[in-house]
């Protein structure tokens, strides 16, 4: 197992390697996808899905197998706010901060989450159960402030509606 | 015959017990030993009624709403599953006056259909307008749209038939492409969510239409990663479509081909403009690219690209049914047609509002909106998702209109309206925009990419009475900058709803200011 990266991420991660079992899904992943114009996106969503994150160990044999260089891969991954590079918590707890939601008092919901699961966004909490991300519009702005737990949506989300949501999946696994 | 009721399985439906509602209802009903069909629409876009049930009677859908699971139980005893009183009871849901007075074009069957359903879609009206096109000449299609007068909905309202007169015009005989720009990230805005959920058929219908009258093959819709409720909607109506024979190598049994894939995006709000949106198709950063050359003659890898927003490719079918003129006939001035309108925020009635151009700001927040959720005054809205301006309450009489918006230094963009009460602090709403334009910015050009933080910076300094009056002066040369000298939209717009703020709401900035 190799050490997540960094918050801030390194500019291009010495070789780490995968185990042989995680390093099997990716070039199965990336075989899928080859032929495809434009794979990559593709490709790494894929492996996001199956691995939970893309770690570092994954953009040589993307890279390699696409035909493009590392730098490349790991511009894309780096570029977009959806690919995460480390292990994410049980549970992904995602609060809008746009303008909608801030209507509707996000920024008060936001700190009431943090309190209440002890973490920062961007961050896990210790038991590796939840983690806490910013998201900017859920498309839900007629019922802000608005979250999404685990692919879940909810409207207006109250402090005590966050709080029977996060118990419920304090329970659930 | 078991009575259907319909029950939304619209994401924002779902975000308030929809699903919860749908189980407890055919729990209620096994109990009963009463059959029920349950069927699952998209919304109707009346959010402040969601979950909204209907139940089909002898003298049409009748409407109850918000109902939650806890109201099943006693909607039974009520006996609404034919139309029994209840305290949630509205009636024909076409006769509720927040619908009954829309004019929904684009949005005709949204929330009316299955949209899991090939055979509903067409029972609806659905492929008359691929039909109209498959008897014309690609050139005709062209014209009836440039006719029609309808302009890019995402944001942009250029002109959708000189876009595709454009890419019908080059070369035959290389790869064309249709794109269709899904990633609809405005805050305030859901309308193409609710089409791609609740009607996505119309949104394929248009596609095709579009690829036969441009000679494209392929389609990519480019969906946004928040949204997979949507994507689960798309790709069961693909798979549809491709059954039914309407996409594949022979559509409708024309002999001419079009296919159609959904990409998802990964939350990049740049991917909204529609050269970075290229890019991610193509699997790389979405970094803009510098135009000339425009998408229409070098875009997707290179080739001929038509590139539209969701609702502007949705409303073709309508537009070849009922005829150009039937299209330009709504609106005023330049902007013909309808627009689909979404009122949202600090909104008591929110939701999705299609009229024709030209009603006022004020008719949507008061008559259609009811004025603010928490009852306090409407202080101000932000229409356009978070480029654009800042619109004060002695302007609410503007009409939503592409040049009327323009005309008072606001702009319409997608059509979302995001509503605030008085305890908006606007140099924090001033802040927010140069933060998330930091947060978004590719990094291409400088004045977005460092203009951005830089304008955090200074409104921090404001916020804490450090040398106000200087400050402000240099927020507003920064603001100045960004828009002369920024590539794209996103460094361009970003300043405005900063400077927007600094005009009508200098207060909140001078309260700090020493």
């Amino acid at each position: 197992m190799q050490a997540p990266p960094g918050p801030t991420g390194r500019i291009l991660a010495p070789m780490e390697t995968l185990s042989p079992a995680d390093s099997a899904v990716v070039r199965r992943i990336v075989a899928e996808h080859q032929g495809r114009p434009g794979p990559l996106l593709e490709v790494l969503h894929a492996v996001q899905a199956a691995l939970g994150f893309i770690p570092a160990g994954a953009v040589p044999l993307v890279a390699e197998a696409l035909n493009l260089s590392r730098a490349e891969v790991h511009g894309v991954v780096t570029f977009y706010h959806h690919f995460r590079r480390a292990r994410a918590g049980a549970h992904t707890v995602s609060l809008c901060q746009a303008e909608s939601c801030q209507s509707m008092g996000a920024e008060a919901l936001a700190a009431h989450a943090r309190q209440r699961l002890g973490i920062d966004f961007h961050e896990t909490t210790p038991n590796g159960r939840f983690s806490l991300e910013p998201v900017y519009c859920l498309g839900n702005c007629a019922c802000s402030p608005a979250a999404m737990i685990d692919g879940r949506l909810y409207g207006r989300v109250t402090a005590e509606r966050f709080d029977a949501l996060i118990a419920e999946d304090s329970t659930t696994s | 015959m078991t009575v259907v009721v319909y029950v939304p399985a619209d994401a924002g439906a779902l975000s308030l017990g929809a699903g919860e509602v749908a189980a407890a209802i055919a729990a209620e009903a096994a109990r009963r030993g009463t059959p029920v069909t349950l069927k699952r629409n998209g919304s109707r876009g009346a959010y402040w009624l969601e979950p909204l049930v209907e139940v089909v009677t002898a003298g049409g859908r009748c409407a109850y709403g918000p109902v939650t699971a806890a109201d099943v139980p006693s909607l039974f005893a009520a006996d609404f599953l034919h139309g029994g009183a209840h305290a949630l009871r509205h009636g024909a849901t076409e006769a509720i006056p927040w619908l009954k007075g829309q004019q929904r074009l684009t949005f005709e069957r949204v929330g009316i259909v299955d949209p899991a359903s090939v055979s509903d879609y067409v029972e609806h009206g659905g492929y008359q307008g691929l039909k109209r096109a498959l008897a014309l000449e690609p050139a005709a299609i062209v014209q009836a749209i440039t006719a029609s007068g309808l302009r890019g909905r995402g944001g942009a309202a250029f002109p959708t038939g000189i876009k595709w007169k454009t890419v019908h015009d080059q070369p035959a005989g290389q790869q064309k492409y249709v794109t269709c720009n899904a990633d609809e990230g405005d805050s305030g805005t859901f309308s193409d969510r609710m089409v791609m959920e609740g009607d996505p058929f119309t949104l394929i219908e248009g596609m095709t239409i579009a690829g036969i009258a441009v000679g494209a093959t392929q389609g990519y819709i480019y969906l946004r990663a928040e949204y997979p409720h949507a994507h689960a909607a798309l790709k069961t109506a693909i798979a549809a479509a491709r059954q039914a024979q309407y996409l594949g190598p022979d559509v409708a049994g024309s002999g001419k081909r079009f296919e159609l894939e959904v990409r998802l995006g990964a939350g990049a709000y740049i991917c909204g403009e529609e050269t970075s949106m290229l890019e991610s198709l193509e699997g790389r950063r979405g970094e803009v690219r510098v135009r000339p050359p425009l998408p229409a003659i070098k875009g997707l890898f290179g080739q001929p690209t038509i590139v539209n927003n969701v609702v502007t490719l949705a409303s073709v079918p309508w537009i070849l049914v009922h005829g150009a003129e039937a299209y330009a006939g709504f609106g005023m001035g330049k902007s013909r047609g309808t627009l689909p309108i979404q009122l949202a925020g600090n909104i008591k009635r929110g939701g999705l509002i299609e009229r024709a151009f030209g009603l006022s700001l004020r008719e949507l927040l008061y008559d259609y909106g009811g004025g603010s959720a928490s009852g306090k005054p409407i202080r101000t809205v932000q229409v356009g998702g978070p480029l654009g301006a800042y619109i004060p309450a002695s302007q609410f009489d503007v009409a939503v209109d592409y040049e009327a918006l323009a005309g008072i230094g606001a702009l319409l963009g997608h059509g979302g309206i995001v509503v605030f009460d008085d305890s908006v602090d606007m140099a924090r709403m001033a802040r927010y925009a140069m933060e998330f334009c930091a947060i978004e910015s590719c990094g291409k050009c400088t004045p977005c990419r460092i203009g951005s933080t830089r304008g955090v910076e200074i409104i921090d300094r404001i916020l804490e009475g450090v040398d106000g009056e200087r400050n402000v002066r240099l927020l507003e040369e920064l603001c100045e900058t960004m828009v002369q000298g920024s590539l794209c939209g996103l460094g361009g717009m970003a300043p405005f709803p900063v400077q927007s703020a600094l005009k009508y709401f200098r207060e909140d900035f001078r309260a700090r200011v020493n």
